[in-house]
């Protein structure tokens, strides 16, 4: 009865979109305040009828109602309630399903807190964001629907995919959904604008809020994403360049791209036609993000659900959606006019070579994405481009991006001095790119140019962020949260960069074969195998591996790898839990390899120098985007 | 005329994924199911010496395409071992890598087939109309080839396709 009553209240969520979407938009047309006023009360019916539909589906999976086969083929009576919980979107339906409920959380959003807008800009808004949710309810009802029954009713269902029994990676989508969804919101202010045909600076202040939390959450999605594929897949390492992980970091920069843009539209008016385009592209980025991973046109370990039926529907709401967007944009963007002014030499300079080189770094992942698909398509194979090709590329593009990052935000408005920044950056950039050459040396005693530049360029970034911080307080009574925001960001860049230069030069990895009491040394660490018990857990049984890591004798730490076998699951595929000890300066990690003979087990261990700077870089990013928008100046407009 | 161009470049984007979207292999039933295993004379991956096709004959074996830039196949890595362990015969083809790649990827996630051959420029694998990796096929005794997997075999369905036919065919004797 309850999932019935789900299924209705998606369908009753899916005639209120239809209603949010296209009564306002007429009003806003014809000026009709009683059409414009339905508005916001639509968004919130929208928002409690998806509610209760979530509701329904999460108490299914509760309760074990395994006549649902969505329930049935992802859940089992062993499965703990968290991974019940999670299960409601550990798969397609279900995913589909969160994405409806968080756009409607976003709209919800934007109408409480939003209030201060002109009343038809507001029901443009809200009717564009209703617009995307009817074609998400509709794709629901029509291909996916998570309700569906079976006749009769298992006794017990499959087990969820054990990979995602992990609690990293139970909070992952969610918060890339966030991120997705979140970047609606800028989308559909844009549309709103050019719809209007007032594409002034307003339309940038009232969506930049907006974009940097969205922005926030994907960093954060993000940074779980590949925290969780470090820890459950075993291989020790955190990005795979996968086209699923591309997915996710497509829209991740062109949405920082447009973090940027929006800064110099509002605060100078410029660039504004760029930044409506760049609004409409990190949305599109996002569905395009769907796309690959719900249609399986790019095979890969993430697409764990793929169906053609599906990807023919979201390819034709891509067209409409992109498509008009991106038709009404060639329509209406002729009439905009930048105003400000500014010379070469000036921080709007700065930010536009920002976007040019972070729109450069899409484009090379959207390639290297697509290239296999173009080759599939022209009938000479199936092929990946894999890490070679991106690892070049993002080599190449990060160096500019670096450098720029130091001079950038020391830049003023409109036009600067180029003697000035050179004056006040020459020292900092000689001293930071000598130290940063000689550390390889002084790390272990031979020079690499290429790990000198990445930690030359981490110093670079973070001493010049400081320098700015210092003027900062020096010359003004006041630190708004927005700067120190920013300030905290681009550190987190610092991080991110000398954690992947360290990770990318001295890991060191090795596959060894241990009877029970011998050790082996990796990076000065003794690594001594103890032996192998068997575990139970709530539902899956495991060998855990117990290892004693000494540093000099003494004993730092016990790693506890395990090789998991879960219950429910029709093929044997055991899973890799890896143990690792963490600190600042390094991680020591070991997984479960095979069984060599009676007690001897193969084992995999790494050395993993300062790896744990790359998520603490992205945390410190999301951090300085929630203290961005937690400035004064936003929350006064809000009233 | 600018105005136009993300406009333009979205458009060729699309025909692109539906061009995407009907070629996916996981709608192509294979041709040489019901027929003999196309013939091949292949360099051994581990050391020297060739595999002729004629030896896949004689017991049920698993032909597993992969290769070493495929994530995908490590992903199913762990059940084609399982599947060794259970006593299936299993040949390794090892598609369009290098050499060393590949050595160094079995050394790390071990190593479950009886012979892995080498197909460095793919020429083979067309005429066993192989996609990209991984996909297995299932050879009987008389060197027919009875099934094929496209995509992991880890895969829940994929994986339960597979061992019915297994079954099927395998009678009393694996």
């Amino acid at each position: 009865m309850i999932p019935e009553i789900g299924l209705f209240a998606l369908i009753i969520a899916f005639g209120i979109a239809i209603v949010q979407g296209v009564v306002p938009l007429v009003g806003a047309a014809r000026n009709d305040a009683t059409m414009i006023s339905l508005a916001r009360p639509a968004a919130w019916a929208q928002l409690l009828f998806v509610s209760i539909a979530y509701a329904a589906l999460t108490h299914a999976f509760v309760v074990h109602d395994f006549s649902v086969l969505y329930v049935s083929r992802h859940s089992n009576l062993v499965q703990p309630l968290m991974y019940r919980i999670s299960g409601v979107w550990g798969s397609h339906e279900g995913s589909m399903l969160l994405w409806a409920l968080i756009l409607s959380i976003w709209t919800t959003a934007v109408a409480i807190y939003s209030r201060g807008l002109p009343a038809a800009l507001m029901a443009r808004v809200l009717a564009v964001m209703g617009l995307i949710s009817v074609g998400f309810y509709a794709f629901m009802l029509w291909t996916s629907n998570p309700f569906e029954r079976i006749f009769p009713a298992p006794a017990d269902g499959n087990a969820l995919n054990p990979l995602l029994q992990d609690p990293g990676l139970a909070f992952h989508p969610p918060m890339l959904y966030m991120g997705y969804v979140g970047f609606s919101v800028a989308f559909a202010f844009a549309v709103a604008a050019l719809l209007g045909g007032k594409l002034d600076a307003t339309w940038a202040r009232w969506s930049r809020p907006w974009t940097t939390v969205a922005w926030s959450f994907l960093t954060f999605g993000i940074a779980l994403g590949s925290w969780w594929a470090y820890n459950e897949l075993g291989w020790g390492g955190w990005w795979f360049w996968d086209p699923v992980e591309n997915a996710s970091f497509m829209p991740w920069l062109v949405g920082t791209a447009l973090i940027h843009s929006l800064a110099s539209t509002e605060k100078r008016g410029v660039f504004k036609s760029w930044t409506v385009l760049l609004a409409i592209l990190a949305f599109s980025m996002s569905l395009l993000g769907t796309f690959i991973v719900r249609s399986g046109v790019l095979v890969s370990v993430h697409a764990f659900a793929t169906d053609p039926s599906r990807g023919v529907f979201i390819l034709i709401f891509l067209c409409i959606v992109i498509g008009s967007s991106l038709a009404l944009y060639a329509w209406r963007s002729g009439s905009v006019v930048s105003t400000g002014r500014f010379t070469w030499f000036s921080r709007e300079t700065a930010l536009l070579l920002n976007n040019v080189i972070l729109l450069t770094a899409t484009t090379a992942v959207f390639v290297g994405t697509m290239y296999p698909l173009v080759v599939d398509a022209l009938g000479i194979g199936k092929i990946s481009v894999g890490r070679p090709y991106f690892d070049t590329m993002f080599a190449l593009v990060s160096m500019p991006l670096i450098l720029l990052l130091g001079i950038g935000p020391a830049m003023r408005w409109k036009s600067d001095n180029s003697q000035r920044i050179i004056k006040s950056l020459a020292i900092i950039f000689a001293a930071s790119l000598s130290v940063g050459i000689m550390l390889p040396f002084v790390i272990d005693g031979v020079f690499n140019i290429a790990t000198g530049l990445g930690l030359a360029g981490a110093l670079w970034i973070a001493i010049t962020t400081l320098q700015s911080l210092y003027h900062r307080i020096k010359t003004s009574s006041r630190l708004p949260l927005s700067f120190l925001g920013m300030i905290l960001a681009h550190l987190g860049m610092a991080m991110f960069v000398a954690g992947v230069t360290m990770v990318m030069t001295y890991h060191q990895e090795k596959d060894v074969r241990l009877e029970p009491g011998a050790t082996y040394e990796l990076s000065g660490y003794e690594f001594k195998f103890i032996g192998v018990k068997n575990v139970d857990g709530p539902n899956y049984t495991a060998q855990e591996g117990h290892l004693e890591v000494r540093d000099q004798g003494e004993k730092i730490a016990d790693l506890y790898p395990q090789k998991r076998a879960y219950s429910g699951m029709g093929s044997p595929m055991p899973m890799t839990e890896a143990s690792v000890d963490t600190n600042m300066v390094r991680d020591l990690y070991a997984a479960m390899g095979e069984q060599l003979g009676d007690t001897a087990w193969s084992l995999r261990l790494y050395y993993k120098p300062m790896i744990s700077w790359i998520w603490l870089g992205c945390l410190f990013m999301t951090v300085g985007g929630v203290l961005a928008v937690s400035d004064r100046r936003y929350r006064q407009k809000r009233s | 005329m600018q105005r136009f161009m993300p406009l333009i470049i979205f458009g060729l984007l699309v025909v692109l994924l539906a061009v995407g979207l009907t070629m996916d292999p996981r709608l192509v039933p294979s041709p040489l199911i019901g027929k003999p295993a196309p013939a091949f004379e292949l360099p051994l991956l581990n050391g020297e010496g060739v595999f002729n096709s004629e030896e896949l004959k004689g017991k049920i074996t698993l032909l597993n395409v992969w290769a070493s830039w495929c994530y995908a196949c490590r992903q199913e890595h762990e059940v084609v071992k399982q599947l060794a362990r259970s006593g299936m015969n299993i040949v390794g083809f090892n598609y369009k890598d290098k050499k060393q790649d590949a050595q160094q990827w079995l050394a790390q996630l071990g190593n479950p087939y009886q012979v892995v051959v080498a197909d460095e420029d793919g020429r083979a694998a067309i005429d066993w109309g192989v996609y990209g990796a991984p996909e297995t096929f299932l050879i009987d005794k008389d060197g027919i080839i009875r099934h094929k997997v496209i995509g992991p075999v880890s895969d829940q369905k994929n994986f339960d396709d597979l061992m019915a036919v297994v079954k099927e065919i395998s009678g009393d004797n694996l």
